[in-house]
């Protein structure tokens, strides 16, 4: 082994801390905090975590962590979906008791901020994966719906964060979205999702 | 020239001066009001009304100041600048959340129609900086139909913002 190859396991962990670890602290030191009421904060810092679940996630499926590939990978996604639900979940609430009547509005699709639809859109898909988790009984269906959920979740996320003018930092936000595209592309791409999904739909139209 | 022609020119000078006055209400406040014919009342703006709080008293100032959310009050058909109007206006704030009593704070128009609210620096809530105004009949003898407004920060550094109404009677 090279000196390199030796050194590649700590430099990717380096890279996915310091990728998550910039953004991270750029929006622990938005000057927006300060007039922010801590239950607030702790609703901005549940998004902003449940964005950055979202470049672990697809790094997890596809065995990229070193030291975290198949089985212990594949269980430690699955932990890391709760976390996600659970950051949805505690964005939404602590927001509500924020601001209730800009919450309900964003979650009945009548919010004026154009960014609403896309957080509202990718709760929902978040749920219903780990709805589809719960449930996994046909493989195939699985599979694809899972891939398929999770795509919606990663655009409508970044979407919805780029959208934002909050705590995040604009550049290091953007990166970080940029990360997770790349990410969610490189496992739904190495995965053949769109060569199973050509199956599925080859199949769909043959007579039963 | 035929009356038709006649018309139709007098409907475009009409269109023409109708827009020029837009713009220059826009651009300079309230000119020659009596030439924008047929103006339509403000329709309230989506999420305009999330956390008023009804009646807030008539002050100076909201808070330290140091931030002018400005506008103007017209009534809808002749444009005409209308008086004695209250206007309360509300926003998160570098002094506290739009749900805060302190946040809000009303203010009449002036002989002009003109309204100016000297009031905290508005910073971004919930995605966007904004500002949230009502005109409420509840609270303003005049007896114009309610409108609540959601203007929109160009930046969050602006020191300025402003919102104009135009009323129809109730």
């Amino acid at each position: 082994m090279t000196g390199l190859g030796r050194a590649r396991p700590a430099l990717v962990w380096a890279a996915v801390v310091a990728a998550i670890a910039i953004p991270g602290l750029e929006a622990a030191t938005s000057p927006l905090l300060a007039w922010r009421d801590p239950i607030y904060i702790i609703g901005c810092f549940a998004g902003v975590a449940a964005l950055a679940f979202l470049l672990v996630q697809p790094l997890l499926a596809g065995g990229y962590l070193p030291g975290l590939r198949l089985r212990l990978g594949r269980r430690v996604h699955g932990w890391v979906g709760g976390a996600l639900v659970v950051a949805v979940v505690v964005h939404v609430a602590a927001l509500w008791m924020t601001s209730p009547p800009d919450v309900i509005d964003a979650l009945l699709f009548r919010s004026p901020t154009p960014f609403s639809v896309w957080g509202v859109v990718a709760m929902w898909a978040v749920f219903a994966t780990a709805l589809l988790a719960a449930l996994r009984r046909w493989q195939r269906l699985w599979r694809l719906g899972h891939v398929g959920l999770a795509v919606v979740i990663a655009v409508a996320t970044i979407v919805h964060a780029l959208l934002i003018d909050g705590t995040m930092e604009p550049v290091s936000k953007a990166v970080f979205c940029a990360l997770v595209l790349a990410a969610t592309g490189k496992v739904v791409l190495d995965a053949r999702v769109p060569a199973a999904f050509r199956l599925l739909a080859r199949r769909g139209r043959r007579p039963m | 020239m035929t009356p038709a022609l006649q018309a139709r020119r007098s409907l475009l000078t009409a269109g023409a001066a109708t827009a020029a006055v837009a713009l220059a209400t826009r651009a300079f406040g309230l000119l020659a009001p009596v030439q924008a014919q047929g103006l339509a009342a403000t329709p309230t703006t989506r999420g305009g009304a999330n956390n008023y709080l009804p009646g807030a008293t008539i002050v100076p100032r909201i808070g330290g100041g140091g931030f002018w959310l400005t506008g103007t009050v017209r009534r809808a058909g002749d444009g005409a600048p209308l008086p004695g109007i209250r206007i309360q206006m509300w926003a998160h704030t570098t002094e506290g959340h739009e749900r805060d009593p302190h946040s809000h704070g009303a203010t009449l128009t002036d002989a002009n129609g003109v309204f100016r609210m000297d009031m905290p620096q508005i910073v971004p809530a919930f995605g966007q900086a904004h500002a949230h105004l009502a005109y409420d009949p509840e609270h303003d003898g005049n007896g114009f139909e309610t409108v609540f407004l959601r203007p929109l920060l160009r930046s969050a550094r602006d020191k300025s913002l402003s919102a104009d109404f135009v009323l129809q009677k109730a």
